[in-house]
């Protein structure tokens, strides 16, 4: 199979020739079929975790993916605790609504993140400063209680590591006051505007069929009509406790993705405001020092979906298998039906709906079906997806 | 009729060894010659969602777990298939069932060398092209 | 243009490219461009092509597949080229040197210039190490 590169489009050059994330065959303007190449941010985490002790493992899960900072190590220590009994068995209360915290946080700052990577592809730039903006002070709060914008080491076998201060919750609660009407702007500026509903309806649909089939989650899966939250359905945390809400649309195109994650940006907000309020006074570390033998499952509800962790003890201090399931891995795979069918223009906004890791994103290419030629680049698509919206502007002006 | 009392009453003898260490958490031991029909079962038949299927060597040779997602209870049922090969371990592909299997069981194979017959495109999916064949970074003797 | 005489007179276009990173340092990068950090007022922009960039900035940890893209990408650069390593991983690859995925370190690869540590390093330390190398450059 020889790759030419034919016409560059756009005022960049085309990247030279490598193996791409997304390689999308064209018939004029219409992607006919999608090959995803994955594998080059496989670190063999899985391996490293049979050679580490179990509390050495929490830090080395956090780096799967730096946005689901958190979900990863919730989700392991979960597991391991699924063989001590389950978390509301052996961990204090305290360390739990820490937990939720600290998970619900990074839910805002992921959703944050994805609106404005989001508002760039379609060309909405001021929308990607501003979402990028009201990123910082949810960062700025990560700091303050955990010592890092990223990376937070939070979570442990049997607890937290970290105490929130009595002196920290004013300050939490200050910048979620400030967050409160940005989060209106954003819905009003996304959901009421004309322009960018003609731009995401009906677009990228992945249907409630392929949904199951694809067995995604997430956002991606309550966008398709299916009604499902691991906060819900598999309690952990202090959600059983609190009043909250799960956001489920029918129409599975780009809009209802959307407008999901802003919902669940503000549901967070009244999340952690519960949790601050009713925050338990104890420990938060159960001072676990043996893991009996045994299996054990840990699922959380990740900004992306479900993130599933089985561990696999025989009584020593490391795991015999640690088994790690992103629910990245279940959504991109969905593109291979969400993207066909559907024109160049409209490939990089719909790849990036299911809000894959960023680099995923920016390795595209985009080849002609009846000679393999290579046409455009992830650059090239990005513009072409920024024209489409700014023609659709003109014609609405 | 709830889901364990379905599959006892549509598969009997077929599950062995029931375990169900806390109220969400059900392990189910299936044949290897079984996998598929119960798989089939509990995705089009129940509705489970599949969570993922995990797999490990053990010392009689390899297990792999099948992990289907009652979502309404918040249920795991695993599905528990042990392979006595050890040189040429091999399992039906529960990839025409759902589509979602393809790159969980490619990952297996290509990390374990548990083969899955009848699967639609059994190729690498994460290591390097160059990595050298034969070698399964997660068996025990390799390094 | 000469290297040095570039550096004087226009800003410093900076390439990224990660080799098999958990994407927080990609993150903190992007970041630099947001207002609070508004790195393009250092004179730093970051560019589309590596065609055009005056400095790669590199992050990951070097992972197999990723290598020989990196390679070619360093090819592609215009000479001369700076090195940036960003983060733990480009350094020393972090916890995952010695895993089955990893090839060898960035400094093995390519010869690098900076190396801005941290895991991931903040938007601050990410300035601050370009600013420092701009400098140096300069001749300041």
């Amino acid at each position: 199979m020889s790759h030419k590169i034919i016409v560059p489009i756009g005022p960049y050059h085309p990247l030279q020739e490598e193996p791409e994330f997304f390689q999308l065959y064209v018939e004029g303007e219409k992607v006919v079929d999608i090959d995803i190449i994955i594998g080059y941010n496989h670190r063999g985490i899985e391996k490293i975790s049979e050679s580490k002790h179990f509390d050495q493992v929490a830090f080395a899960v956090e780096r799967i993916c730096g946005i689901c900072s958190s979900s990863h190590p919730y989700a392991y220590v979960l597991a391991v605790e699924d063989i001590l009994g389950g978390e509301a068995a052996v961990v204090p209360r305290r360390a739990v609504y820490i937990r939720t915290i600290v998970d619900e946080l990074q839910r805002i700052h992921s959703h944050l993140l994805w609106l404005g990577l989001a508002g760039h592809f379609i060309g909405y730039n001021t929308v990607w400063m501003w979402a990028w903006k009201y990123r910082e002070p949810v960062l700025d709060l990560f700091e303050m209680v955990t010592g890092n914008r990223n990376n937070y080491a939070m979570m442990k076998i049997g607890g937290v590591r970290r105490d929130i201060k009595d002196e920290d919750i004013p300050v939490i609660q200050k910048s979620l006051d400030e967050l409160v009407p940005a989060l209106k702007m954003f819905k009003g500026a996304v959901m009421d505007d004309p322009v960018i509903r003609c731009r995401l309806e009906g677009v990228g649909v992945l249907t409630r069929e392929q949904a199951i089939d694809y067995s995604v989650v997430g956002p991606t899966a309550r966008a398709s009509g299916l009604d499902m939250d691991v906060r819900r359905d598999d309690p952990y945390g202090a959600y059983a406790d609190l009043d909250w809400n799960i956001f489920i649309e029918k129409t599975g195109d780009i809009f209802a993705k959307t407008k999901i994650r802003i919902l669940e940006m503000e549901e967070s907000i009244r999340i952690i405001r519960q949790c601050l309020t009713k925050l338990p006074e104890g420990p938060i570390d159960a001072d676990i020092k043996d893991i009996p033998p045994g299996e054990g499952i840990g699922r959380v509800e990740a900004p992306r979906g479900e993130c599933f962790h089985y561990i696999k003890s025989d009584g020593t201090n490391r795991p015999v298998r640690h088994k790690i399931r992103a629910p990245s891995f279940m959504n991109v795979a969905s593109n291979k039906v969400a993207v066909v069918g559907g024109t160049i223009s409209d490939a990089t906004i719909t790849l990036a709906a299911v809000d894959p890791c960023y680099c995923c994103t920016e390795r595209v290419a985009v080849v002609r079906k009846d000679d393999n030629s290579k046409i455009m680049n992830g650059w090239d698509l990005i513009k072409l997806s920024q024209e489409k919206t700014a023609r659709l502007r003109e014609r609405r002006a | 009729m709830d889901i364990k009392e379905k599959i006892k009453e549509k598969f009997g003898n077929a599950i062995t060894d029931w375990r169900q260490p806390s109220s969400r958490r059900v392990y189910l031991g299936v044949s290897r010659d079984d996998i598929f029909r119960v798989s089939e079962f509990l995705f089009k038949t129940i509705g489970l969602r599949l969570a993922t299927v995990s797999a490990c060597q053990v010392s009689s040779g390899f297990e792999i777990l099948y992990h289907f997602s009652d979502d309404k209870s918040g249920t795991v049922y695993s599905l528990r298939v042990e392979l006595r090969d050890r040189d040429r371990p091999c399992v039906d592909s529960i990839t025409p069932i759902c589509s979602a299997a393809e790159w969980v069981e490619r990952e297996i194979w290509e990390m374990l060398g548990i083969t899955f017959k009848n699967h639609p495109n059994l190729k690498r999916l994460l290591l390097a092209e160059d990595w050298p064949d034969g070698k399964y970074p997660l068996r025990k003797q390799e390094s | 243009m000469d290297f040095r005489l570039k550096a004087l007179t226009k800003s410093i276009w900076v390439f990224h490219v990660s080799a098999g990173s958990c994407n927080n340092c990609d993150i903190e990068i992007l970041d630099c461009l947001t207002p609070r950090f508004d790195v393009e007022r250092f004179g730093i922009q970051l560019v589309g092509s590596v065609r055009h960039a005056d400095a790669l900035l590199v992050t990951g940890a070097m992972n197999r597949k990723s290598i020989p893209r990196l390679k070619q990408i360093y090819e592609q650069a215009p000479k001369p080229c700076v090195v940036v390593a960003c983060g733990i991983c480009a350094i020393s690859q972090n916890m995952f040197r010695g895993s089955y995925s990893m090839g060898d370190p960035l400094d093995k690869i390519i010869p690098v210039d900076v190396y801005i540590p941290g895991c991931p390093p903040k938007p601050e330390a990410i300035i601050s190490g370009i600013v420092k190398l701009v400098a140096k450059i300069r001749g300041k």
